[in-house]
């Protein structure tokens, strides 16, 4: 139907995440529509991020820059690292604005169904910042899932004897979040991390 | 075809963007995968951690397809056991051993029952470190299920019942204190809770995850050329520096 060029655009654009091969149809259209305004602009976009991004070398944050924006900050608090699975959630944090120090990024977390093993996440060089005399806090952040909490555990341990407090995020109702519609897992840790006040 | 049937969540891989295949544990249809759309939600993330049981519909046109999942959940073990890392390890070995170790749609009844009564002893606060021998005791079951029984009643050499303190890794028949002795060093320890002799300290517990162990290598994952799930060796490791000694 379409032309061999246009064809390809659409095979691309329908590998991103929520897009189907309907709505990237859509999306090639669109952009065929736009050329000067949004397709060239936005294929040179592409092109430099994809010749300039990378990951930052002390906290695996993504930047053009190295070391990251967020690691030459010199206004952040040095004593705190918040380790995180993935750069989404860092930006997630950035985003909320609830955290001032430095980020840690695993780059994953253990799997057994995925075979993700030690070896293959950012852990060592965490260790090694960990271990600097200005650090006294390292907060794991993990999602609260099993493979989540089973890597918060692991790299407790790892951490275990060093000179800094090791945090996590609290579990339980979450703002807007109605009790009667919460799962019981959720509901229970609410209850447990209950609060005077 | 369809069916209902109550499951226990052994795994669930994201597939596409809203979907996953989720592999159960279920009652009368043993291990049984199905696709669980919507599986990215909240509400299905929290519900489709491992160890959690849900009320399960299996749906398919026929029954050698994949089959779609309508699930519901019934009691959420995996919350109550993240924070204890011990239990938590003890959990993804029991889903992981469960997921490698068993045949696809073949009915095992009492592995679920038993994994459903060692998720209970894992929940109940009062029992301590001791939830560890049920585990060991689980993973027996599973053996037995497997066809590769021990017998912990009788000496393998000389068919006595009492003083039984070896196993042997061949036959994974008992041993006695006496007919063992000259092979202490190549003979596996029975522990005390296994035997007539009852009780047990921490100590035994390990014994009884060396002397599993030993069997699920040798005769379930070795026989296929595949090793011991990695969840379960961080189990031991765990065990080995927690409970004390």
């Amino acid at each position: 139907m379409a032309g061999e060029g246009i064809e390809r655009v659409m095979q691309y654009l329908a590998k991103l995440p929520g897009l189907g091969p309907r709505s990237a149809r859509r999306a090639a259209l669109h952009l065929l529509k736009r050329r000067e305004a949004l397709m060239l602009p936005l294929a040179d976009a592409l092109r430099e991020a994809a010749e300039n991004i990378q990951a930052c070398g002390v906290c695996g944050n993504l930047d053009t820059i190295e070391p990251c924006e967020v690691c030459r900050d010199h206004r952040r608090d040095d004593t705190r690292i918040c380790v995180v699975e993935d750069v989404a959630d860092l930006w997630a944090l950035e985003r909320a604005a609830a955290f001032n120090g430095r980020y840690h990024v695993l780059g994953g977390l253990l799997s057994a169904l995925d075979g993700v093993a030690p070896e293959d996440l950012n852990i060592e060089p965490l260790l090694v910042r960990a271990g600097e005399p200005e650090v006294t806090e390292v907060i794991l952040a993990m999602d609260a899932t099993v493979d989540g909490q089973t890597t918060a555990h692991y790299i407790s341990d790892r951490l275990a004897g060093r000179d800094v407090e090791i945090t996590r995020l609290a579990r339980g109702v979450p703002v807007g979040g109605e009790l009667d519609y919460l799962d019981d897992g959720t509901l229970a840790q609410a209850m447990k991390a209950r609060r005077s006040g | 075809m369809e069916w209902n049937d109550e499951g226990i969540v052994l795994s669930a891989r994201r597939h596409g963007e809203g979907s996953a295949v989720v592999v159960l544990m279920t009652r009368e249809h043993g291990r049984h995968a199905g696709l669980a759309r919507g599986a990215t939600s909240a509400r299905s993330r929290a519900m489709l951690q491992p160890g959690n049981s849900v009320e399960a519909v299996w749906r398919a046109r026929l029954a050698e397809h994949l089959g779609n999942w309508a699930l519901e959940p019934l009691e959420g073990a995996a919350a109550e056991l993240m924070d204890d890392p011990l239990k938590l390890a003890g959990l993804t070995s029991a889903c992981a051993i469960t997921d490698k170790a068993l045949p696809e749609r073949e009915p095992h009844p009492r592995v679920h029952a038993g994994l459903m009564a060692l998720l209970s002893a894992m929940r109940n606060e009062d029992l301590g470190d001791l939830w560890v021998a049920a585990y060991v005791r689980w993973e027996l079951g599973l053996l037995a299920d497997l066809g590769f029984g021990l017998d912990l009643e009788t000496c393998a050499s000389t068919g006595a019942t009492e003083d039984l303190v070896y196993v042997s890794p061949r036959s994974a028949r008992a041993v006695s204190a006496q007919a063992g002795e000259p092979y202490h060093g190549k003979l596996l320890t029975l522990p005390r809770f296994l035997s007539k002799r009852g009780g047990g300290e921490p100590a035994d517990m390990l014994d009884g995850l060396i002397l599993t162990g030993h069997f699920l290598e040798s005769h379930v994952f070795g026989a296929h050329g595949q090793p011991v799930p990695e969840p379960r060796q961080r189990f031991v490791e765990r065990c080995r520096t927690q409970i004390p000694a």
